[in-house]
């Protein structure tokens, strides 16, 4: 592989995607991604490393100055930084954690991510997501993987309106034309 | 949509979920020296009940773990559902 070749040079999964403003869907700017699963020592070195304190509630997010960590399961965690943070990040948690056993993996050109937001979001995402998107049952800060129609994708409300959607970008113009086709009344 | 409670995320619709079959088969420490018919009842042979089932299940669209579940293979119904490793419930047929 090319190493000359920035990440943010590649070409992005939705490239020349745009789609009717009432609808509020747009690609998420590229970011640098980890997941991250470990025992308590482990995670102790990656959360100072970090700053903050990964969630051990099932199903939430933490943050700090543009880093997020998302719970995914019990032992594992999204760890979503900016994409100038890149391999340097990964290359710190790596030293912090050192021999305690853990496993961190990028994935930053495994997936892409869109972000749909507006009064129509919860109603376009249910289209395709079984889950009871109300605030009460899916409150702001709340992240899960899901599925959505045919793709499997992770879920965060960072907002009443607003989700940020988590999709492996060979599954990203399939979940973008699906909430596409699923507003087409509203375009 | 049935919902099935995950005993990490909760109740979750059955479309994030895959089954596993029987829970509770233990893996023979030594297989070398088993007969082949009890290998054979470790590989194949199954209770398929009627009524109260133990299963595994693997939340796969949520946080991927296994855990198991007493299930009523007549109604459906979930009765239980329980971390991998833990005890069967008490109640029901075996």
């Amino acid at each position: 592989m090319d190493k000359t070749l920035a990440p943010n040079a590649a070409r992005g999964a939705l490239d020349g995607f745009t789609a009717a403003p009432a609808l509020g869907l747009a690609a998420a700017c590229p970011m640098t991604r980890f997941v991250l699963r470990g025992r308590a020592e482990a995670l102790a070195a990656a959360e100072a490393e970090l700053g903050f304190l990964l969630p051990r509630q099932a199903c939430r997010a933490a943050s700090l100055d543009g880093r997020h960590a998302l719970w995914l399961g019990p032992d594992e965690w999204l760890i979503l930084a900016p994409l100038a943070d890149g391999p340097a990040l990964g290359e710190a948690l790596e030293a912090a954690m050192g021999a305690h056993p853990h496993s961190l993996v990028e994935i930053s050109q495994r997936q892409t991510a869109i972000v749909i937001s507006g009064p129509r979001a919860t109603g376009l995402l249910n289209v395709g997501c079984p889950l009871d998107l109300d605030l009460a049952a899916f409150p702001v800060g709340m992240c899960t993987r899901t599925v959505f129609a045919k793709a499997e994708i992770g879920l965060w409300r960072r907002a009443p309106d607003s989700f940020h959607i988590e999709v492996w970008r060979s599954f990203s113009p399939y979940v973008w034309r699906f909430l596409e086709a699923a507003g087409a009344e509203y375009a | 949509m049935l919902l099935i409670t995950c005993p990490y995320c909760g109740p979750r619709p059955e479309l994030e979920f895959s089954h596993g079959g029987e829970a509770h088969i233990a893996r023979p420490e030594k297989p070398s020296e088993l007969s082949i018919e009890d290998w054979t009842q470790y590989l194949y042979l199954r209770a398929n009940p009627k009524g109260l089932h133990a299963e595994r299940w693997r939340h796969l669209h949520g946080c991927a773990r296994f855990f198991n579940a007493l299930r009523d293979t007549t109604t459906d119904q979930f009765v239980a559902t329980y971390k991998a490793g833990e005890p069967r419930p008490t109640g029901g047929a075996a």
